[in-house]
């Protein structure tokens, strides 16, 4: 079986900060793993570990890791993600991709479709039998992309999945969908299929050291929109970014200024005022 | 000219949503000097039509297949009507639901989605406003295109009222059932337990600020010290920190206490869909510019570990070490 995990390198602001152009002065943004891809990838590396942990038991022989169950990563991202990346492997991912062209950096905007495009292109190539993504990105948030790749090559899907009970051999996808208000859904899935992860389906593991050691001589390889097979049309899109700026704050808050034993001093009367608490 | 706009339901009731998207796709359609359509998917149909049925709606077509949601069936019936009818735009909800079916529907159309807007302007060329970065920023999208998918962000726009004359009837399209890949078993209510946080009148709420579970102790003494209940934010939840049942926020709990008392809380627009009913909010947090500052009708701006302590000991309460 092949798991394939789409991953986003996302740029968390700073709490003061510019805006230079259309986007965020890079000396107030710090780089990391996309939240939700964390929770795929660790959804997807459990799933890899509990599949091949029972095949050892059942055949009773010493089974290499990984050996039934791959999981491979896919990113579309400049050079500065592979760190990013390597983190992914650290925690148990066996090799990653990484689509990036000189024509994708040209580009201000990506467009849902010409993500789903690009990565339906590594669908294509590598066949997983099973997609997880991230129910939406840190960063502009569309939570487009796993149902957008889903519809391009095919696949069944499920968006926002916050339990996952995998038939392996199947190929069916037991999973919970959380809806709003504390309603979850219990939803079956024929696969192959794409999954998008919701925070909190798992604990996250750390990398350990030895995984960092590891993740160095993991294949990570780098495709082009040519290695792709992908015509370099497929950044053009109608969806331009055109502005960005700082929200003018609609907030009329009372802000209690002066040491911490002054602020909570007024918090503390305003508290005994209200009638609302003890003391 | 069209304006579709798809309506939300869930265990026999429409959702606030499905109101919503008639007054984006109202307005939107007043920009474009067309029509409104309305599409009811599944469920009671003929109920659900009359219940929308609102100032401002041209059409209702219905589709009266399946009790609940399912993507499959709406992809293939908005994009039969899609067909049919050719609206310039797609009016979808930004909502769980709404983000299982619309990505798959403008794929379908290949038409341009933009997700979760939370302002449309299509007097000229399509403007979407959006968020970016926990909201810390807005952003203009522009969409130069004949024809486009939308989805919009809930409770920004107001609910349709009045009601509205328009034509109700069944939508004609063949539901291929082989191309149904899914199957909903059920639905599981959570987050039950021995605390209800929606009785509390006072809520002392905490979020990613406290950074480790082992900090938690001091947001729990000042609970205790006030006489109040302990609720959080989503990532404490996810962190295994608290149980469910303490989760403030549109996949948790909606809570309207009188004073809500947000601690390292930066508030994403989920969580506050779950708490700007409050009487009095009171954020306590570093940053001056996070969104829960917009909502906040009082503040202080700085580290909770300072303000905490301080205010624990205001109570007579025992600062954990």
């Amino acid at each position: 079986m092949k798991i394939l995990v789409t991953v986003k390198e996302v740029a968390q602001v700073d709490d003061e900060f510019d805006i230079d152009g259309l986007d965020v002065d890079d000396r107030y943004l710090d780089y990391d793993l996309n939240e939700w891809d964390d929770y795929a990838v660790e959804e997807a590396v459990q799933l890899s570990e509990t599949h091949d942990s029972e095949e050892q038991s059942s055949s009773g022989n010493r089974a290499e890791p990984d050996d039934d169950v791959e999981v491979v990563t896919v990113t579309i991202g400049p050079e500065r993600s592979e760190e990013t990346i390597r983190m992914a492997l650290a925690k148990g991912a066996d090799r990653a991709v990484r689509i990036w062209d000189d024509a994708i950096a040209d580009t201000q905007f990506l467009d849902v479709s010409t993500k789903a495009d690009l990565l339906a292109a590594v669908v294509e190539e590598e066949a997983p039998d099973l997609v997880l993504s991230g129910v939406q990105a840190d960063d502009d948030s569309f939570g487009a992309t796993g149902v957008a790749l889903a519809e391009r090559v095919g696949f069944q899907w499920a968006a926002v999945v916050n339990h996952l009970d995998q038939d392996v051999d199947a190929n069916v996808s037991n999973v919970r969908r959380e809806l709003e208000g504390g309603i979850e859904e219990l939803t079956e899935v024929d696969g192959p299929a794409v999954l998008t992860i919701q925070t909190g389906i798992n604990e996250p593991r750390y990398a350990s050291l030895r995984g960092i050691r590891q993740a160095q001589r993991k294949p990570l390889d780098v495709q082009s929109l040519d290695d792709l097979g992908v015509d370099d049309s497929v950044v053009d899109s109608p969806v331009d970014l055109t502005s960005m700026y700082e929200p003018e704050s609609e907030g009329d808050a009372v802000v209690w200024e002066g040491s911490p034993e002054e602020t909570a001093g007024e918090l503390a009367e305003f508290l005994r005022n209200k009638g609302v608490v003890e003391g | 000219m069209t304006v579709l706009a798809v309506t939300e339901h869930r265990r026999g009731e429409l959702r606030d949503p499905s109101f919503e998207v008639i007054t984006a796709g109202r307005e939107l359609a007043d920009d474009l000097d067309s029509e409104l359509h309305l599409a009811v998917i599944g469920g009671d149909v003929d109920a659900f039509a009359d219940q929308c049925n609102r100032e401002g709606v041209d059409a209702i077509h219905t589709v009266d297949h399946g009790e609940e949601f399912n993507h499959d069936v709406y992809t293939q019936a908005v994009v039969a009507m899609a067909e049919a009818h050719e609206p310039d735009a797609i009016v979808m909800p930004n909502t769980v639901n709404g983000l299982d079916y619309a990505p798959a529907v403008a794929g379908a159309l290949d038409r341009p989605l933009v997700t979760d807007a939370v302002g449309i302007d299509a007097s000229g060329t399509l403007e979407v406003t959006r968020e970016q970065y926990g909201g810390k920023v807005e952003t203009t999208v522009e969409v130069d295109a004949d024809a486009v998918a939308l989805t919009i962000r809930p409770a920004e726009w107001p609910a349709a009222e009045g009601t509205g004359d328009a034509e109700i009837a069944p939508f004609d399209v063949d539901i291929d059932e082989s191309a149904v890949g899914s199957t909903v078993n059920g639905f599981e209510e959570v987050g039950g337990g021995d605390v209800d946080i929606t009785e509390a009148d006072v809520l002392v709420s905490v979020g990613r600020g406290i950074e480790e579970e082992e900090n938690l102790p001091l947001v729990e003494a000042l609970a205790d010290a006030l006489g109040a209940t302990l609720s959080s934010s989503r990532p404490i939840v996810d962190n295994g920190w608290l149980p469910k049942n303490r989760q403030v926020g549109q996949s948790g709990k909606v809570v309207t206490p009188d004073v809500y008392i947000a601690i390292g809380i930066s508030g994403a627009v989920q969580h506050v869909a779950g708490m700007k009913g409050s009487d009095t909010i009171i954020a306590v947090n570093t940053d001056p510019n996070a969104p829960i500052m917009d909502i906040a009708d009082y503040a202080i701006v700085d580290d909770l570990f300072d303000v905490v302590p301080e205010l624990i000991e205001q109570f007579g309460g025992d600062v954990p070490n």
